[in-house]
């Protein structure tokens, strides 16, 4: 071994522990192989994303995550450092959503969808990538290859719901009078959503797509048990066309997080996906402060996930879509 | 019922008519009205009235009861129970053994001939009805009689046809009833609010427990009346009557799978906060401060019959009232002028009056509040006008009023007060008109008032409200959803939209 390691210890910073615990071993892999060959890796920082960018968290904090080692699966040590994102994160994550959404929302339906399938091609072509991210953190490689390839296929799925959800929730009211009546669904504006530890990829996936598909602009707080995984995710959000703020995923854990963005009044709905049911009583207590939208789930099982009817859905979608009736007198 | 005059009314505040000035339309003081009352003989009050639970008459456990008045003259009309836990608990139970046996069980055709039955009654009761609510509330009868009545009727009706069409209803999601729905409904459409709760819920397979406001319940204890003769399941439907203490008994019920509020902000979120945890469901119909958007190139008398109608109908008791007037700069003082006119024609006093426009405040405690608000706005600068009409000497009243020179964060411009009090701000260009509309935390619903079709669409997309009113105010029906956007609650009512507030999907 030739680096040395040095730990910090302090209460802000904590390990997570996903899968194999062994001890790092990359570089010295690579120098087993003779010095001729030996390259130095360039190792990524994980950063959260927020309006389009990648960012540290403002507090300078991070907590430290472990993986398997993998071999030949890219430049990553086996344990990184991701940034713990704090209120102040929220808050700015908050602002960027909310700066996105009217410009999302005034899209057309059309573009939204093909930003959307525009996504599911660049994670296509990030298969390996995203799949060996779940790997380090655990999932067997066929699990991880399932989940990737169902995290793609919803990727499509809402793609090309952007422009047909309008017509399935949407009405023409037959009054009785002489008015012309309908009502139509719109967007709420920013959504904040505790995405599910597992499956850390399609549960991200699973619950930000629809949000978005809706013209919603999202603040996603990734799974602390895999963040690379999102991170990976975030960058096939940023090279997708998608606008910067439509979609934001902080890192860090949820309790700490998530019950700010429940009290921001400029946040309109909650979407909680999380097992420790103090945090939901949490959230659908805070939210009451300025009549949001909470809504709280108990995390479904990998399988439920991974089925197209119980996995994704118009209900995922109209969840956070408000419906505007307008009335207008019809004479002459 | 009027006449074209040109000689300025002796009431008229300002100096004679200068050069130029368009002629005035001048009502009202030419003609007294002779008193048209619609007669109550027809009408019997029952002394006293107990809780309607699992299909009998039931005496409180409470042992209590509570008067309910006429607040147009401060008489008592009936006394009625006062429900306590006890009684909650037990309306509950009542509730949840008719979903268990009967009502969950029963066919969607076989609950909609139920359901239709109700709205048949309501529309062979509708004299009846139209009368006890107008006396119990206050509201003009000619409102009761021509809306209330009528609506609640259709309703039932509407709902009754979707209770054996719930399959088609949700794109292939099968739907499921939620159980025992918990109902608190408000003061300001007794009748009204009491069938947009029902209908629904028993359309989809809910029991329910209503409580009516403590002001107002003796129409929802007739329509428990309607109920028993339609021969519902016992327990399918409970009226218990009380205060907030019985909705918070209600609303805190273990038993009751899902909480349906129409009522203040500040009482929604309370039940929002006390749900937390809970798991159970929550519809939230709450306040508002609508704007009511007027063009320069709008039909401006119409509009101005669209503001009145927006403001003075029921007193201003509604949640969704037309009760900030975004007038564009340049017909500001025609408007005002115009609306000045209109006002002093209102004919405020006895609600059983079929001439009367404007009845009674529904109780001294929203009276009080009224004239709060009222005080804070002349302190905070604007300038008051008040239609000088008449006051009867006993009752509830406040005359149809408006503000005018009022800043965008003074308390009236900002609050909601529920009566016929408008205030009326300026704009310059729509973007102002639509951010000084969407400046608030309420989003319930909003009017806007031009010639060019392309404006009113590009405002209709750009308003936070819920309900859009297009060159119209107040328009109500059960096909077209109805709630709000932020604060003003969450679901909604009518429509196919509002079904999901009673059922269970799966996917």
């Amino acid at each position: 071994m030739t680096t040395t390691r040095t730990k910090t210890k302090t209460d802000d910073v904590a390990i997570i522990s996903s899968a194999a615990d062994a001890p790092s071993a990359a570089l010295a892999r690579d120098g087993d192989d003779g010095a001729a060959r030996a390259r130095l890796r360039v190792n990524k920082a994980y950063k959260m994303y927020v309006g389009g960018a990648f960012v540290r968290s403002e507090s300078g904090r991070y907590f430290q995550v472990k993986g398997a080692a993998l071999e030949g699966a890219g430049a990553d040590p086996d344990v990184v450092n991701v940034p713990r994102g704090s209120r102040k994160d929220a808050r700015d994550a908050v602002l960027a959503a909310k700066s996105a959404w009217g410009g999302w929302a005034g899209r057309t339906a059309y573009n939204r969808g093909q930003i959307l399938y525009r996504l599911a091609e660049v994670m296509e072509s990030r298969r390996p990538e995203l799949a060996a991210s779940l790997e380090r953190a655990g999932a067997s490689p066929g699990d991880a290859a399932a989940e990737v390839d169902a995290s793609i296929d919803r990727a499509v799925f809402y793609a090309g719901f952007c422009d047909k959800f309008h017509a399935l929730v949407a009405s023409s009211n037959p009054v009785s009078g002489p008015h012309f009546g309908f009502s139509v669904p719109e967007s709420m504006g920013v959504v904040a959503i505790c995405a599910p530890e597992r499956p850390a990829l399609l549960g991200l996936v699973s619950t930000i797509l629809p949000v978005i598909a809706g013209g919603n602009a999202a603040v996603a707080i990734a799974s602390a048990e895999d963040p690379r995984t999102a991170v990976v995710f975030c960058e096939c959000l940023a090279t997708s066309d998608l606008p910067g703020g439509v979609a934001n995923v902080l890192t860090g854990r949820a309790g700490e997080i998530a019950p700010p963005l429940a009290k921001h009044r400029e946040v309109a709905a909650i979407d909680a996906w999380t097992a420790d049911e103090a945090l939901r009583s949490a959230l659908e207590r805070d939210g009451s402060e300025s009549v949001k939208r909470v809504k709280t789930h108990a995390p479904p099982t990998l399988e439920a996930w991974l089925d197209e009817r119980s996995g994704q859905g118009l209900g995922f979608i109209e969840r956070f879509l408000e419906t505007k009736t307008v009335w207008h007198p019809v004479g002459l | 019922m009027s006449r074209q005059m040109t000689k300025a009314p002796p009431s008229a505040p300002e100096g004679p008519r200068e050069a130029g000035e368009e002629p005035r339309l001048v009502f009202g003081d030419a003609w007294d009205y002779a008193p048209a009352p619609e007669s109550p003989d027809h009408v019997t009050i029952a002394p006293r009235y107990d809780l309607f639970i699992g299909g009998a008459w039931r005496a409180p456990r409470s042992g209590r009861y509570f008067d309910t008045i006429d607040p147009a003259s401060e008489a008592k009309l009936s006394e009625v129970a006062e429900a306590n836990a006890a009684d909650v608990d037990d309306a509950v139970r009542a509730a949840r053994a008719a979903y268990e046996t009967t009502w969950s069980k029963m066919k969607g055709s076989e609950r909609a001939k139920y359901i239709f039955r109700v709205a048949r009654a309501i529309q062979e009761k509708a004299r009846e009805l139209a009368i006890v609510e107008s006396m119990d509330g206050g509201k003009p009868i000619k409102e009761s009689r021509d809306v209330d009545v009528p609506l609640a009727a259709a309703h039932f009706f509407y709902h009754a046809g979707w209770a054996d069409k719930l399959d088609y209803a949700f794109h292939g999601r099968r739907p499921r009833p939620l159980g025992v729905a918990g109902q608190i409904i408000p003061w300001n459409f007794p009748l009204l609010m009491a069938a947009w709760k029902i209908a629904p819920a028993l359309a989809c397979g809910n029991t329910v427990v209503l409580k009516p406001a403590e002001t107002t319940p003796l129409t929802a204890l007739l329509l428990a009346r309607i109920v028993e003769e339609a021969e519902l399941p016992p327990g399918v439907v409970n009226v218990v009557t009380g205060a907030g203490e019985t909705g918070a008994a209600l609303a805190g019920h273990p038993g009751v799978d899902k909480i349906a509020f129409t009522g203040s902000t500040e009482i929604g979120k309370r039940i929002q906060k006390a749900l937390a945890g809970t798991r159970k469901r929550l519809t939230l119909e709450l306040g508002g401060k609508a704007a009511n958007i007027v063009f320069a190139d709008a039909p401006i008398d119409q509009a101005v019959e669209g503001i009145v109608n927006g403001i003075y109908f029921n007193q201003g008791h509604v949640c969704c009232a037309g009760s900030r007037l975004l007038v564009e700069e340049s017909v500001h003082d025609l408007v005002v002028r115009k609306l000045r006119d209109r006002v002093a024609t209102l004919r405020l006093g006895d609600p059983l009056d079929k001439n009367t426009d404007v009845g009674a405040i529904n109780s001294k405690a929203q009276l009080d509040k009224i004239r709060q608000l009222v005080e804070a706005g002349e302190a905070e600068g604007g300038e008051r006008y008040s239609s000088s009409c008449a006051l009867p000497q006993k009752g509830y009243w406040f005359p149809p009023t408006f503000f005018t020179g009022v800043s965008q964060s003074s308390r009236i411009a900002r609050e909601e007060v529920f009566g016929p009090v408008l205030t009326v701000l300026t704009f310059r260009t729509p973007d102002e008109a639509l951010e000084k509309a969407n400046n608030t935390m309420y989003g319930l619903s909003a009017g806007v008032w031009t010639d060019k079709g392309a404006k009113i669409f590009w405002m209709a997309q750009r308003l936070k409200a819920g309900v859009v009113w297009g060159n119209t105010y107040n328009k109500f029906d059960p096909s077209s959803p109805f709630g709000g956007y932020k604060e003003s609650g969450f679901g909604r009512e009518g429509g196919r939209q509002g079904l999901s507030a009673y059922v269970e999907l799966d996917g």
